[in-house]
Formats: structure tokens, sequence, C-alpha cells
């Protein structure tokens, strides 16, 4: 299956690998994207990551949807989590399942350097110090007529920081 | 027309708020819903002269015409992963 998702819950790797793999597939590539403790020898505690979630949903798919025809398959999976996040929580997971290793590597890692380019997502560091930062981050190149534009299916999908999501 | 505009992480942190309703003149584009909220001074004028946008969740460039009840969102460089 095809499937990605935005969330604040808690990544589990394993399940995000269960949605790939199929009789025909000799391989599967899993990437996981964590929260380190360190940035620029500068000691981090924590992460907050904030999101246009339902534009965040969007793009994700539509990355997601790019890896799976470069790659000639239909097994791909990829969660993006928004929220407060620990040291070494899961912040990204992406899985493929391939006949050949090439083509799984190749899709996780389009997808994972293409949430970088365009997926809207900010991360501010907490560091042990006391402070905070927004960190740098890429500038989306605008690929006009990309994607559709249409309008939020309701007041919820407006609200877009992390808080939104809440279940 | 009017449209909502949303702002996030370091733009929601310059300005001071997370959305706000701005009237445009009929034909508007990106470009004029930015002179018009850089015109309002203050966090406003401090934000980078042509932000990346999103026009009802695709990215959209200063050219892009807006209808009335468009979501436009100033979208800081990303850093997703």
């Amino acid at each position: 299956m095809i499937w990605s998702d935005i969330t604040i819950d808690p990544i589990d790797p394993s399940t995000v690998v269960g949605r790939v793999g199929a009789p025909e597939d000799g391989a599967v590539a899993l990437f996981l994207g964590t929260v380190r403790n360190r940035n620029e020898g500068r000691p981090v505690g924590g992460m907050e990551y904030e999101g246009y979630a339902e534009m965040a949903r969007e793009q994700l798919a539509a990355i997601v949807a790019e890896a799976a025809a470069r790659a000639g398959t239909d097994r791909i999976a990829a969660v993006h989590r928004l929220g407060e996040l620990a040291i070494g929580d899961v912040s990204v997971a992406i899985a493929v399942s391939t006949p050949h290793r090439a083509e799984a590597f190749d899709a996780a890692r389009y997808v994972i350097e293409e949430i970088k380019k365009r997926l809207p997502v900010w991360k501010r560091e907490r560091y042990l110090d006391g402070e905070a930062e927004w960190l740098d981050g890429q500038v989306p190149a605008v690929v006009v007529g990309g994607g559709t534009a249409g309008h939020g299916d309701g007041a919820d999908s407006r609200h877009l920081r992390a808080g939104g999501l809440g279940g | 027309m009017e449209v909502t505009v949303l702002l996030f992480a370091a733009h929601r942190e310059r300005v001071g708020t997370e959305n706000t309703v701005v009237s445009l003149p009929d034909r508007a584009t990106v470009g004029t819903l930015l002179s018009e909220l850089r015109a309002r001074g203050g966090g406003w004028a401090d934000l980078p002269p042509t932000p990346a946008v999103a026009v009802n969740r695709s990215y959209a460039t200063v050219d892009s015409a807006l209808s009335d009840g468009d979501e436009v969102a100033l979208i800081p460089p990303v850093a997703g992963g």
C-alpha cells in the first residue's frame, strides 16, 4: 500500500514497516529520523516540531506518490510526527519494499530529501542552557501548478499547529 | 475580497499572531497581499520581502491570483525531518 500521515503520536517503526512488503519483494528499506542530543556542539534537551498539518499531509502524500512512481512500487509508507519530542524520539519514519535493494534505498532517500525541501514543518531546539531557537531551514522551491488548490474541509483543518491535530 | 492569512513558527513569533483576515481589492495577487501586510508595520514589516507562500495549501508565487475566501500561509524556510 501507499500510505502517509502526519501525527502527534509516537511513531512505532515496526508498524510502518508492517505497511509494506509483498511476496515479490526481496528488500525492505527503513529510514528513521531521530532527535539528537547535540547540534553544532550545543547540548540539546528536546525538539518542538510545528507544522501546517493539513498542507503537510498533502505534501507528504504527494512526495510518497512520486517516490512510488520512481521506484515502480506501491509498497511505501511514511509518517512525520509533530509536537514535543525528546532525545532519541523518532520524528520521521519511511519504509519501502521492492524486489531489489537499490530501488528501496533510492525511494527512501527521495522521500526524506523532499521532506527537507518542501514539507511545511519547522523545528525549535530546546537547549540545555534554557534557550530555544527555530532551526534554519530550506526555502521551498515553488513549482507553479504543482498540487491542487482547494479549500480546507473545516475549521479544524485550518489550525495548523501540532495542537490542532490533537484527538 | 477577504483572505485568511496563517503564520507559522518564526513568522508567527515575529508578528505575534497566528492568523489574520485581510480585505483586498478585486484581482489582488499574493504580491498585493504581502504589500498590504508589510504596510501594517511592527512585526509585519520585519517579515522577509518575499516569503514562501501557500494558497489553499499549495505553494504559490507573488503573481498568483487570490480569490475571496482563500487561505494564504506564509511559510518560513522548512525544517522537517
